[in-house]
Parts: structure tokens; C-alpha cells; sequence
């Protein structure tokens, strides 16, 4: 047809009216946090106890809490931490999930077996409970060496991407297994490519679909990790408004103040909703099993 | 049966191993020194010092602390919790049928919600009800739990003040009004979990049902002038069911996940609220209990995955 297949994935994928609406939203979120700060200059912690828990208004368009704080202000400049988590976790992820992927799948006998069994004690065990025992145990002492934002950051980004390269891995091994008996792949054996190369050049491109797809529902994962993580008390720093953070201040506050929990918790939703559309638009688009 | 569930648990038994392994290796990655207050203490001369490292062998190898500790689990001596000055088993025994019973009432609750809607999206394909369902699936699947709780406990709890939001277990009731009083205090958990696990379960049986109603048994069967609803029911859903079960078995440990977030809020006394306690508390050896037990629960599920796993397709049992 002489399109290539990003233009074709492209056309498949505005098929997807959700995600195509999704997609639109989202950047309007991201725009929002990177360039918020710069035009709504409220700073995170300026306290002023005569807006104490005040409704939504002109001055405060989210309100404020308990100790007057914008709830805007925090909002934005917490969404640049929970979308950086995100970003930086799916990455890690995706990392050391193509590299176990792809070494077990070009190895076949016990280094493939090992490495499976590897994902799958991973797979089986319980994330949340060692997430909070991991940060338990090491917050202390990566916050003396880095700094309590930078340490935590570190801590937590490695942490969750430690816990969510088994599917990526799962997926990588499987494309590498059908993909390496490919013509084309023996065309690349025969003229002598060496195994890097062709894993490099030629399989590990054509298995970047479904890795794409794994990954972007990653980084709602890991968005909702961060927050769950913070919501317990367990994230970053008090000092820190991450979007989960604000809930755990907030959730004491329910009765008197509901916008305080609202606008941050409807932020994880629909960041973390329009993440899941629009993965769910790039399956369409560039899962081959699906073609319509 | 028999032999297939001896092998089922031969076969658990090295992940539960391995659980072990990576519990133990992130707790000797660890900085800190169980011994860092004697050695800044002056009152304690060099010489005992170095007699209470070798009696606890902190100075073993690592392989052979693994195997003391290892032992020591398997013995039941779990160590001794600092706040409550109470033995962890106890501690954790007292608080495990409450996290049982909320985990085991949300399943069943997501379990009723999943397999009828996701069959009736998958029989009917595209249409408006499968359009409507799969797209309050993904919603559900993004709204995370501690996000829906607090909904919850501001409509149900704070507008309209219809359920208590904190969770009592101390309710002097008898009769009727205890079992009353006990529905009316949990709906409201296992709601957010039962609904959060239900939106993923969905989506699972609507495409496992899909792949398997293209099948031609499925031709042959309708074409023997069997009732859609004996085909659907007796030959599809069955066959469908085995990759469910699998896929659920592999969420366990985010329902686990779920279940601490949904105790936390409800302050429900399990043992996902002990776990949080008793990291706010720094209590290393309940904190220590509690991540192997939730080990346990998810392998003791995979186990239960498995054995389903081997009623739904005999076949595997035989293997």
C-alpha cells in the first residue's frame, strides 16, 4: 500500500474514539503540571490560616487545607513527582523486563528455565507488603546519602520497577520465540549477522509492539503505586504533595472538607483512566493478533 | 486427584522457598546493625560484644543465617513483637480471619458481578451492552481502591448516613442485630474490593469466552440442536474457565495489595492494618511475619488456582 506502519498504526488506532479523546486529555493534564506552576505562581506551602479548609473559590480554584495551603498549587506541582514516577518506573520496567525477556529468549535449556522461574516467583510475590518492607527497611539510609526528595524518588522508582518487569519479560520471550525461526531472521543468520546484531537490528524491533502496549499501562501502574505507596503514609515526605500524599493528609478531613480529597483523587483517576484508553487503543493498533 | 495435588504442593514448595530467600536477602541488604546501640553503649566492654555477635552468629556466613533463620520460621518462632510485647504468631492468628473474610466475601461478590456480564458482552460482541460494561470495566480498573473508599465513605457514610465508616469488632449484639450490624459495617470494604477486582475479572471472561465460542465443537454442539443456553452454559463458560482461573490466580497478590489499602481505610483489625501499624512503629519482627504470611496466603491461592485448575480440565490431573 506504500504506507508505513506507523502511519497504519496511527490510522488504526484514531479508530479508537476513547483513546483518541484519551490522548487529547492527557496531554491537556501534562501541559497542565509542566506549565501550570509557571502561570498559577501560588506557592505549595504557603500557610494562611484565615482560608483555613476554604471552599473552592477565584482565589483558591481547589480550595485549601488545613493549614490554608492552595490545594491547586500542590496538586500541579504533586502531579509532576506522580507522572515523573511513572514515567521513570514504566522505563526500568521495561528495561529489565526486555533484557530478562530477550536473554531467555534466545537461550534455550536451564537459562531459560531459570530465568522463568525467576518471573514467576516474582509474579507470586505479594508486591504491596514487600514494597512497604523495602522502603521500610532502606528510606533512611538512601535519604542521608541523597536528600529525603532525591532518596525517596530513587528509592521508590527503583523499587516499583524492580516489581513490574515480569509481564514485559513474559511477552519479549514469547516474540523472541516465534520471531527467531523467522525467514527473515535465518536470511540475517545466513549472511553471517552475529547475535547481537540480530537481536538488536532485526527481532528486537518487531517485537515492540506489544512492549509498547505493556509499558503504557505500566506507568498507570506505577502512578498508582506511588499513590497507594504515599497514601499510607509510606511515599514521599509530609513536606512533599504527591497526589496520593494529599489523599492520606486529607482522608481525616472528609466530612468538613470533601474537595480537599476530591480534585487529587479525581487527578489519579483520570490520569491513570485515560492511560488505560489509550493503551487499550494501541493494542488495537499495534497488536498484530488483534487485526481487525 | 490424589497424586496431582501431592505434585501441585512439591512444586510450591520451591517457591515458597524462594519467597524465603528474597525476604531474607532484602533484610540482610539492609543497612543498620541489630547491635548498633551496644556498640555505641561505653557500658559494654568490646569483649561481650563480640561474644553476643557469635551467639546470634551475626558473623556466620549469609547462607548459613538463612538456614538458622529458615529454621527458626518453620518452628513457628517468629520472634517477639517490641510494641505489644506479644509472640507474632499470636499477633498474626488473632487478625488473619478478618483479612480471610473480607478477601473471601469480595471474591465471591466479584465473582457474581465478572462471569454473567462478562458472558452476556462476549455472546453479543460490540454491542450496546458489552460497549457500556467493558467501558465501566476500564474505569473501574483505573479508580484505584483507597480513591473509591473515600467515595464511598462520603456518600454512603457522610451525605447520607446510611453505613458506618469505621470498622468495629467489638460490637456486644447478639443474634440478629450482630449478624445486622456486621453486614451494614462491611459492605462498604468488600464492595471497594469486590468491584475493583470484578471491573478486571470482566474483561478476562469476555475474552476467554470469545476465543472459545469461534471453536467448532461449539459449531457442532449448537448444530446438534442443543438450546444456546446448554451451549453457552455447559459448553463454553467451562472451557472458558480455565484461563480465567489461571489469570485470577495471577492477581492474587494485587487483591492482597488492595485488601491492606481497604483495611487501612475502613480500619479494619487485619492484618494488612498490623503491617502498616507496625512499619509507622518500626516493629521489624511483625513486619517481618506479616510480608511471610501474605507469602504464604498468595502461594496457599496459586495452590487452590491449580487444584480448580484440574477440576475444570481433567485432563491436566492426568499429566
Amino acid at each position: 500500500m506504500g504506507t508505513s506502519p506507523w502511519a497504519e498504526a496511527w490510522r488504526r488506532f484514531r479508530r479508537h474514539k476513547m483513546a483518541l479523546f484519551s490522548l487529547g486529555l492527557l496531554t491537556a493534564i501534562v501541559l497542565l503540571v509542566i506549565l501550570g506552576p509557571v502561570v498559577w505562581r501560588v506557592a505549595i506551602d504557603e500557610i494562611d490560616f484565615a482560608a483555613r479548609l476554604a471552599r473552592p473559590s477565584w482565589a483558591h480554584p481547589m480550595g485549601t487545607d488545613d493549614l490554608g495551603q492552595d490545594i491547586f498549587a500542590r496538586v500541579l506541582y504533586g502531579g509532576r513527582i506522580s507522572l515523573a514516577v511513572g514515567l521513570v518506573a514504566m522505563m526500568m520496567a521495561i528495561f529489565v523486563g526486555v533484557l530478562i525477556g530477550a536473554i531467555a529468549g534466545m537461550s534455550r535449556g536451564w537459562v531459560d528455565t531459570a530465568l522463568m522461574w525467576l518471573t514467576d516467583l516474582f509474579l507470586s510475590l505479594p508486591q504491596l507488603p514487600l514494597l512497604l518492607l523495602v522502603i521500610y527497611l532502606f528510606r533512611d539510609g538512601l535519604k542521608a546519602r541523597f536528600g529525603p526528595e532525591v532518596g525517596v524518588f530513587i528509592l521508590i522508582v527503583m523499587v516499583i520497577g524492580c516489581f513490574s518487569w515480569m509481564p514485559v519479560a513474559r511477552l519479549v520471550r514469547a516474540q523472541f520465540f516465534s520471531l527467531r525461526e523467522k525467514e527473515f531472521v535465518e536470511a540475517a543468520r545466513a549472511l553471517g549477522a552475529s547475535t547481537p546484531r540480530i537481536v538488536v537490528r532485526h527481532i528486537l524491533p518487531n517485537s515492540l509492539g506489544p512492549v509498547i502496549v505493556a509499558g503504557t499501562i505500566d506507568v498507570a501502574a506505577a502512578i498508582i503505586a506511588e499513590s497507594t505507596l504515599s497514601f499510607l503514609g509510606l511515599g514521599f515526605p509530609p513536606d512533599i504533595p504527591t497526589w496520593g500524599r494529599i489523599l492520606f493528609d486529607s482522608k481525616d478531613y472528609l466530612d468538613i472538607a470533601p474537595h480537599w480529597a476530591l480534585f487529587p483523587g479525581l487527578a489519579i483517576f483520570l490520569t491513570v483512566l485515560t492511560i488505560n484508553f489509550i493503551g487499550d487503543g494501541l493494542r488495537d493498533a499495534l497488536d498484530p493478533r488483534k487485526v481487525m | 486427584m490424589g497424586p496431582y495435588l501431592m505434585r501441585r504442593i512439591l512444586i510450591a514448595l520451591p517457591s515458597l522457598l524462594g519467597i524465603s530467600a528474597v525476604l531474607f536477602t532484602v533484610l540482610a541488604l539492609a543497612p543498620g546493625d541489630p547491635f548498633e546501640e551496644l556498640a555505641t553503649n561505653p557500658n559494654v566492654p568490646a569483649e561481650v560484644r563480640v561474644m553476643l555477635r557469635a551467639k546470634f552468629g551475626l558473623d556466620d556466613p549469609i547462607w548459613q543465617r538463612y538456614f538458622h533463620w529458615l529454621m527458626a520460621m518453620m518452628q513457628g518462632d517468629w520472634g517477639y513483637s517490641f510494641i505489644s510485647r506479644v509472640d507474632v504468631d499470636q499477633l498474626i492468628l488473632q487478625r488473619v480471619p478478618v483479612t480471610l473474610a473480607v478477601i473471601g466475601a469480595s471474591q465471591v461478590v466479584a465473582l457474581l458481578i465478572a462471569l454473567p456480564i462478562g458472558i452476556i458482552s462476549a455472546v453479543k460482541p460490540y454491542s450496546w451492552f458489552d460497549r457500556i460494561f467493558s467501558t465501566l470495566a476500564l474505569v473501574g480498573f483505573s479508580l484505584p481502591t483507597f480513591f473509591s473508599g473515600l467515595l464511598l465513605i462520603l456518600l454512603f457514610s457522610i451525605t447520607l448516613g446510611w453505613l458506618p465508616f469505621v470498622y468495629r469488632a467489638d460490637i456486644s449484639a447478639t443474634g440478629w442485630e450482630w449478624w445486622w450490624l456486621h453486614l451494614k459495617q462491611s459492605l462498604m470494604p468488600v464492595m471497594v474490593l469486590g468491584l475493583f477486582q470484578a471491573a478486571s475479572w470482566m474483561r478476562y471472561v469476555r475474552s476467554a469466552v470469545l476465543d472459545v465460542i469461534k471453536l467448532d465443537f461449539v459449531t457442532t454442539a449448537r448444530s446438534k440442536g442443543l438450546k444456546e443456553r446448554v451451549v453457552i452454559m455447559k459448553h463454553v463458560v467451562r472451557n472458558a474457565l480455565t484461563p480465567v482461573v489461571t489469570l485470577v490466580a495471577l492477581r492474587m497478590p494485587a487483591v492482597f495489595g488492595g485488601a491492606i489499602v481497604t483495611e487501612q481505610i475502613f480500619r479494619i483489625p487485619g492484618i494488612g492494618s498490623l503491617l502498616i501499624d507496625a512499619i509507622l512503629r518500626n516493629d521489624t519482627p511483625v513486619i517481618m511475619g506479616v510480608t511471610f504470611v501474605f507469602s504464604c496466603l498468595v502461594i496457599l491461592f496459586n495452590l487452590i488456582a491449580d487444584l480448580l485448575y484440574g477440576w475444570l480440565d481433567p485432563r491436566i490431573s492426568f499429566r
